[in-house]
């Protein structure tokens, strides 16, 4: 196991390297820079700022010093758009938020897809199992541009529930709209793959065993069945990470929570070169990681994957 | 005198100057309001706020919060004219290149005075290479002595032409006679700053716990893409007139979310989205504002070399200019109050005269005929098409713009436009290096007098995006600078453009916004839009 | 991201399939069940029908896709609503255009993305997979350590990256999608040649000399025909996932071209101004068709699933 890992982390390193370069050789061949605006920058003040960025080195040595500074100092530079902020910074204030209501997002998709989806296995054919079926189709398809205005007409306009935007430090009530925006595409999904999944665990020979031995229902399912039926929940765990990732741009859109993927969106739009890179570096460890660690979880819930 | 007419508001002001002191701008509250207990005013603004340096300042969101925080020489009251702020009074002398200003006794919100040598760093810092900021031309633009020549790193800081006399009194040389100077120094650019705070927190100084100003209000919170939070500074000179306790600027991206918050009584003030003014209008009557910006919509020809043959036809361009039904884009596309335009020079221009245009006068069936007959002229019609490319920045509103036109042409000239989105940095780049057709422009005046328009014509204006050179139009200009009557070379310049196509005029900008009724002393008519939360304040 | 939830599910059927292989009749077995799941059979008509309403319904509009309606613009929430009198039968968009025609041609993109994504995808995926399963090996491993290696790139940060990069076009969004639509099937693919290539037909083939990559070509691939065709049904719906967001960027196709992604962004920009028609009818198409296509990939791998029977 422990060798497993390390292979993995092993190819984790190069793959950011090769992300870095990438991003680096993609932003460099773009048209446009971070200083391009409304009013043309006279030649002489164009070289001071580039001068003030090292943007007049080689590019070679730009990329080389940029490397260097993330490995050496963990240092992604200063933003230039931001320019009383570094990258760092702009990561310690939007990276938090991001995962406050990414990790909320996270619990309420896997918690309620699971529950909804054993639900409606064990019940399958009845009014529940339909009512699921047909939400959690709804919700996958519905795309979370369109639900989350709808969200804040409903709830902060009509109902003057909820606020619509806006974070303030974290506090719940800010946090709510955004979770609904984010998880419930994936609380449909989990939903789906739970109830296939469950209904094919419930079918197989080692539950009629079980039941056949008299063990209660709800007993038969939280003692057998759950386990393997979740198997190929923990495999999608990766693309739900993923997918709120991207995700988090619409909600940091809608709901102004300042989280990271509006940063990274306006950055780009921006051509805020070291925002852009840190953050896709950033996303792309994460990215990394999380696939890591869904592949130790299922390797320790699968009893015949052996490495 | 040379300058007549430029200067005449600006000497007025020099002229009273020792009227004006003391009774500068606040919120003047009538007696007998009843005051909200809560005055906090939130503001919507569309992206995130960026670096809260007067200096670096770049974007309109952020310098509305800098103006918060911080205070030039003289501000601009309601109708955008200047009034003391951190200076009481100025004198200039005969030709107007030597102003010296007369500091009031002010200070930081740490407690320190607000001295002229706390001015000329801040100028200083404004030409610095190693600060690097991108407005480092403004103080060039507006004829400080030697700025252009420090920022290009020929000559040291200290010989930029500001000069501390004593601790409350500043001397600004510069090098052509300049009357409209006071009206540039509500720009953050010229605003002072804290010495010794910039140099023992370096770019950190701009963070809430470090930062200090000399303006009404300070900095609590500020997290980008969310809000900046600021609080009323019980240090400014004039916090015994200030109303307004708290102001929260709120960032909300999306224009219709904004509304939507709006309503929700989340913000005091949101943009009306393109095309929802009269509808709005109708159901929120007294909360629905429309007023003149300072600005100008136009679409940019390609005059040099590189651009289609098409385009170097006079007829052709001229064709193209009147067949734009400006109506159909004001009043059907953005329906906001946006008035129809034919030539550059924003109307709310101060002691500006609107030109003669013979397009403006006629109705579109003429406009129309005449443009077909153009066309004809130059050889073009169904059997010898026009394909032309026209370019704009990512947004539903300037697509619209884009997609009508389009139409409009294809429909009554049988020209082809395909239209094409970028970012708008892109943008940018691409109508600086003349590299398009026709590209989607506008423009802000940054001080209150024609030329900030029409020296775009100007054959080495930088900001000559079309390329487009005419001598007759450069001799004008120059010789506006120092004419008893610029209104004569305006309008002349004016009509060698209107003939000469190397733009087309399509509105002029109006402000549409929301805002709730218990918001008072809202400057509505400062065209440049510039305000000040000490000047306002709210009604239960 | 959804698809990849599906390699799990599919994993049974590779195992099961295998077994099946050797009936002759496998697809028409395959057909039969398929018809008997009716969920999946009513999402294929209306797949069809959505297909049909394409391509038949460029015939019976009134308007095309950029002529704007001088008479209804400015006033759209009042003279834009669906009418037949107009010629406008799903009303029009915000500057009087009819959306009818923009409705099909949005359609026809998106689809287009979708199909697009999906045979990058089969003919890639197929190819890469089936080559690394089949030789196994140095090359499997790092064949496989490089799909790795792009899989944990946030890949629709890179899509924004090149979109903003090299500008918004068709040919950019294709290349962009097709970049990483292969990935999961790469996978598939190789888990599925690993359990054929040891059976006696490879061995047969391998025996009268038949060179590798014909074996590869010739009797690898058509093995793998079933689980590629359900696979890449589920993948074209999240290709054009993918569009929307993209679309709802601004980063998508350019005017006068539309897609279903950027109608509904648009329709959703003006859900509150009594232009609801402009949300609903993309809106209602898109989720008719990502439904089908769930549903008929869905009843495809139940089909081709003796297990399930």
């Amino acid at each position: 196991m422990l060798k497993f890992i390390l292979r993995r982390l092993a190819i984790a390193i190069p793959t950011i390297l090769l992300l870095i370069v990438f991003s680096f050789i993609l932003m460099k061949i773009a048209p446009g820079t971070p200083f391009s605006g409304e009013k043309a920058i006279p030649e002489e003040v164009l070289k001071n700022v580039y001068a003030r960025y090292g943007l007049d080195k080689p590019e070679w040595q730009q990329l080389l010093e940029y490397i260097w500074n993330i490995v050496a100092h963990f240092d992604f530079g200063p933003s230039f758009k931001y320019r009383d902020r570094t990258v760092n910074d702009i990561i310690a204030q939007g990276f938090p938020v991001t995962l406050t209501y990414g990790f909320w997002s996270f619990i309420v998709a896997t918690t309620f897809g699971v529950a909804l989806g054993i639900v409606a296995a064990v019940r399958q054919n009845s009014w529940v199992d339909y009512f699921a079926v047909g939400v959690t189709i709804g919700a996958q398809v519905v795309p979370n541009f369109v639900l989350a205005p709808i969200l804040v007409l409903v709830f902060t306009l009509w109902l003057n529930w909820l606020p619509g935007g806006g974070w303030e430090g974290g506090e719940l009530s800010h946090i709510i709209l955004p979770v609904i925006a984010l998880s419930a595409t994936f609380v449909a999904s989990i939903a789906r793959i739970m109830r296939s999944s469950m209904l094919e665990v419930l079918n197989s020979n080692f539950i009629r065993t079980a039941r056949a031995k008299g063990m209660p229902g709800w007993q038969v399912i939280v003692k057998h069945a759950l386990k393997p039926s979740l198997l190929p929940v923990v495999s999608y765990l990766g693309p739900v990470f993923v997918g709120m990732i991207t995700g988090s741009v619409v909600v940091d859109l809608y709901f102004s929570t300042g989280g990271i993927g509006q940063w990274f969106v306006n950055s780009a739009l921006n051509r805020d070169y070291s925002t852009i890179l840190g953050i896709t570096i950033l996303l792309g460890a994460l990215t990394i990681t999380a696939n890591l660690v869904v592949d130790v979880l299922y390797a320790w819930l699968d009893p015949k994957i052996r490495y | 005198m040379k300058f007549a007419s430029i200067m005449k508001a600006a000497a007025l002001a020099g002229a009273t100057a020792g009227v004006l002191a003391g009774s500068a701008l606040a919120a003047e509250v009538p007696a007998g309001t009843n005051l909200a207990a809560e005055q906090v005013f939130r503001y919507r603004v569309l992206d995130n706020i960026r670096a809260l340096d007067p200096q670096l300042a770049e974007d309109v969101d952020t310098a509305y919060v800098v103006n918060q925080l911080f205070e030039g020489l003289y501000n601009e009251d309601a109708l955008g004219n200047p009034v003391p702020g951190a200076a009481e009074s100025y004198e200039a002398n005969e030709d107007y290149t030597v102003y010296t200003f007369h500091l009031r006794d002010a200070k930081w919100s740490n407690g320190d005075p607000v001295t002229a040598q706390d001015f000329v760093y801040g100028w200083q810092r404004a030409v610095d290479p190693a600060l690097a900021s991108t407005y480092a031309y403004y103080l060039g633009l507006v004829n400080i002595v030697n700025a252009d020549d420090i920022v290009a790193g020929t000559k040291p800081l200290s010989d930029l032409g500001v000069k501390a006399l004593d601790d409350k009194t500043l001397e600004v040389t510069l090098k052509v006679p300049t009357p409209w100077f006071v009206k540039t120094l509500a720009h953050s650019t010229l605003f002072a700053a804290p010495r010794s705070v910039v140099e023992q927190y370096g770019a950190d100084w701009t963070n809430p716990e470090n930062i200090v100003g000399n303006g009404s209000y300070i900095l609590v919170e500020n997290s980008p893409g969310e809000r900046v939070v600021l609080r009323r500074n019980p240090n400014y000179w004039d916090n015994a007139n200030t109303v307004i306790e708290e102001v929260q600027f709120l960032t909300i991206n999306d224009e219709n979310q904004g509304l939507t918050r709006w309503r929700a009584g989340e913000v005091d003030q949101t943009d009306v989205p393109a095309g929802q003014y009269p509808s709005l209008e109708a159901e929120l009557p007294d909360q629905t504002y429309s007023v003149p910006q300072f600005c100008t919509y136009y679409a940019s020809v390609n005059m040099t070399g590189t651009a289609p043959d098409a385009l170097k036809s006079l007829q052709v361009r001229q064709a193209l200019n009147l067949a734009i039904d400006r109506d159909v884009i004001v009043n059907a596309v953005l329906q906001g109050g946006q008035t129809p335009a034919y030539s550059f020079t924003n109307p709310h221009t101060s002691e500006f005269e609107m030109p003669d245009i013979p397009a403006a006068s006629m109705t579109q069936g003429e406009r129309d005929a005449m443009a077909q007959q153009l066309m004809a002229e130059a050889g073009y019609g169904p059997d010898n098409p026009i394909t032309l490319d026209y370019i704009y920045n990512t947004s539903e509103a300037h697509k619209a713009i884009g997609t009508v036109i389009g139409q409009m042409w294809k429909e009554k000239l049988g020209v082809t436009l395909n239209i094409s989105d970028m970012e708008f940095a892109v943008l940018s780049d691409r109508r600086h290096s003349q590299d398009f057709e026709l590209a989607r422009n506008a423009w802000c005046g940054d001080y209150n007098e024609a030329s900030t328009f029409l020296s775009l014509h100007d054959s080495k204006s930088e900001q000559n995006d079309s390329g487009w050179a005419n001598a007759e139009v450069d001799a004008l200009l120059a010789a506006a600078k120092t004419s008893a009557n610029p209104n004569e070379q305006y309008k002349q310049i004016e009509a060698i453009a209107a003939e000469e196509v190397p733009i087309m005029p399509i509105y002029f900008y109006a402000k549409v916004f929301m805002q709730t009724p218990n918001v008072h002393g809202w400057p509505f008519n400062n065209v440049e839009q510039i305000w000040y939360a000490k000047d306002m304040y709210m009604t239960e | 991201m959804l698809a990849d939830s599906r390699i799990e599910s599919l994993t049974t059927l590779e195992r099961s399939e295998v077994t099946s292989v050797k009936g002759r009749s496998l697809w028409q077995d395959a057909g039969r069940r398929f018809l008997k799941n009716r969920a999946a059979l009513v999402c294929a008509v209306l797949l069809a029908l959505i297909v049909t309403f394409t391509l038949v319904g460029p015939f019976f509009a009134k308007w095309s896709i950029e002529k704007i309606d001088w008479t209804v613009i400015g006033k759209v929430p009042q003279l834009g609503f669906p009418s037949s009198q107009t010629g406008h039968y799903f009303g029009t968009d915000q500057v009087g255009r009819d959306l009818y025609s923009r409705l099909i041609q949005g359609t026809q993109i998106s689809l287009g993305v979708g199909m697009l994504g999906a045979s990058v995808a089969v003919i890639v995926g197929t190819l890469y997979g089936s080559v690394a399963g089949y030789f196994g090996g140095r090359l499997d491993s790092a064949m496989m350590r490089f799909v790795d290696v792009l899989y944990s790139i946030p890949y629709m940060f890179i899509l924004i990256l090149l979109l903003v990069m090299f500008g918004r076009s068709f040919f950019m969004l294709f290349i962009g999608i097709g970049l990483i639509s292969w990935l999961g099937m790469a996978r598939v693919v190789r888990g599925q040649t690993l359990s054929l290539k040891n059976r006696e037909f490879v061995e047969a083939a391998v025996a009268t000399g038949v060179r590798p990559f014909g074996i590869v070509i010739r009797h690898v691939v058509p093995n793998l025909l079933g689980i590629v065709v359900v696979y890449a049904t589920l993948l074209i719906p999240e290709m054009i996932l993918i569009e929307s967001f993209i679309s709802f960027l601004g980063l998508g196709i350019q005017e006068p071209n539309t897609s279903l992604g950027m109608l509904i962004s648009e329709g959703a920009q003006t859900m509150q101004y009594g232009t609801l028609w402009q949300l609903l009818f993309p809106l209602s198409c898109f989720v008719v068709m990502l439904f089908s296509f769930y549903f008929v990939g869905d009843g495809l791998r139940d089909a081709l699933d003796p297990k399930d029977r």
